[in-house]
């Protein structure tokens, strides 16, 4: 077996790579939500004056990507490559960002587990010696999803009490080994699962089963278990969802408890009428890259795993009875 | 899909129904009557305004139609309409107003896209299925009482 691998899906980085400058940005209700004190740039405008919601959310991902690259104290040209991933068709936010950065551009899409597939990626290349500093980056916007995913924005909708409201926002992160700053020191790269959810207005329920399952298999892969780390984070499971994931995991024998916090659940009060809570690339976004660093940098956590879940489907999948795919990738990372 | 697939996924539909909360019926069902009355008084009273400058009754009918078209429109622009549907549910949504609704959003979003392939040509994505069987099902039913009775009108 390779010498880096642990178990069957797990990777373990030798050099850990560190997190040495990061950044979050988001919008007005963000700002007022649970999770506002730890986004670093809060924007009064979701258009941020430009004349649609997609060049706004290009706008978020570039503001996002120049602010984490100054807090490490690098510039464009110090980086070997970018990693980007959103929801929009062509990933169209991550490539226009990428075209303005310059960096040679590496683009993903595994929906709101974005943060993670990138931050995992680009932990294998610095670790492998393939580059000494990589930029990971994602976005989400309400108005660019919802119009994506759903409907127009000012429709006659009632929405149901599982649906989650996109987040407004988004997250970079430079990975390098030299310079300070929390290390990520193992990954865990999930398999597609689906149980057959058919409802976008359930995307939680979709991806319940596939965070649980990558839970499970870095446990038996590491021989860890939910008491060896301080915080179990999931990205955008939200109310629904983190019941249903809670649920499975128990099956699989391991008790979470306290320890478990997802970013969809508790992003947003219960008075922002935001249905069972957060969705979007940025929602695990805020949550790793806001809320894990700043709390480790703090010295209130000292080991965190982290997951973001994705939903894999398109409108189109979805108007012709596929089902809603799930998948989720976990991370460690530590001070 | 093998058996064993199957069971597991008609067992998980049943976790998902479980974990999920049921909406408020009774509450949903009020603010539905509530909202959709007020927009119905609303039209009866300009029915009534309009009844005093022209008696035709179908000629008032057409011009009350059009004036709660303009205001479904004027609060779809407003920011308004989706607001009160959140609240009103389907007391929003049935009324002409509603209907106005859907059109004016689905304008306002693909306006972005140009005039022509944007607005011109999205602005029925919402409307277009509820014209389409609005008008196929209405000829039906128009048939259906010209062949039982005969007679055309």
């Amino acid at each position: 077996m390779a010498a880096k691998r642990l178990g069957l899906q797990t990777v373990v980085f030798r050099k850990a790579p560190r997190i040495v400058g990061c950044s979050t940005i988001a919008g007005p209700k963000e700002g007022e939500g649970n999770l506002g004190s730890y986004i670093d740039t809060l924007i009064d405008d979701p258009l941020m004056g430009q004349p649609t919601p997609e060049k706004a959310e290009r706008m978020l991902l570039y503001q996002a990507c120049q602010d984490a690259l100054e807090k490490a104290g690098l510039t464009e040209d110090d980086m070997q490559f970018f990693i980007g991933g959103d929801l929009l068709n062509q990933i169209i936010s991550s490539s226009y960002c990428a075209r303005d950065l310059g960096i040679p551009f590496l683009g993903i899409y595994g929906a709101c587990s974005s943060i993670v597939e990138g931050l995992g990626l680009g932990a294998l290349i610095v670790d492998g010696e393939y580059a000494d500093s990589v930029l990971v980056a994602t976005s989400s916007h309400y108005q660019t999803s919802e119009r994506q995913f759903r409907y127009p924005i000012e429709l006659n909708i009632q929405h149901k009490k599982s649906n989650q409201w996109t987040v407004t926002g988004a997250g970079a992160a430079v990975l390098s080994t030299t310079g300070t700053g929390p290390k990520i020191t193992m990954a865990t790269f999930g398999r597609v699962l689906d149980y057959g959810i058919k409802s976008p207005n359930d995307m939680g329920a979709a991806m319940a089963p596939a965070a649980a399952d990558t839970l499970s298999r870095h446990f038996q892969d590491t021989g860890t278990s939910p008491g060896d780390y301080d915080l179990i984070l999931t990205g955008d499971l939200a109310a629904v969802g983190q019941k249903l994931f809670v649920q499975l995991v128990k099956e699989a024998g391991y008790t979470l408890g306290s320890k478990h916090m997802d970013v969809g659940a508790v992003i947003y009060k219960p008075e922002q009428r935001s249905g069972a809570g957060g969705s979007g690339c940025a929602c695990p976004a805020l949550g790793i890259l806001g809320y894990v660093v700043k709390e480790m940098l703090e010295g209130k956590l000292r080991r965190v795993l982290a997951t973001a879940t994705g939903a894999l489907f398109s409108p189109v999948s979805n108007q012709q009875g596929d089902s809603i795919a799930g998948i989720a990738h976990a991370l460690v990372i530590e001070v | 899909m093998d058996k064993a697939q199957k069971d597991l996924h008609a067992r998980y539909q049943q976790m998902v129904k479980e974990a999920t909360p049921q909406p408020n019926r009774w509450r949903n069902t009020v603010m539905a009557f509530i909202t959709g009355g007020a927009i119905c008084t609303i039209g009866q009273l300009l029915y009534n305004l309009f009844e005093t400058i022209e008696p035709s009754r179908l000629e008032t009918t057409a011009v009350t139609q059009a004036a709660m078209i303009a205001l479904g429109a004027i609060a779809t622009g407003l920011g308004f309409y989706d607001w009160l549907a959140e609240r009103g549910g389907m007391g929003a949504a049935i009324p002409v107003t509603g209907f106005s609704n859907t059109v004016t959003a689905a304008a306002m979003e693909f306006k972005r896209e140009g005039y022509i392939l944007g607005m011109g040509a999205k602005m029925f994505v919402i409307a277009g299925p509820v014209l389409v069987y609005g008008i196929l099902s209405g000829f039906v039913v128009s048939l259906l009482r010209a062949v039982l009775t005969g007679s055309l009108f």
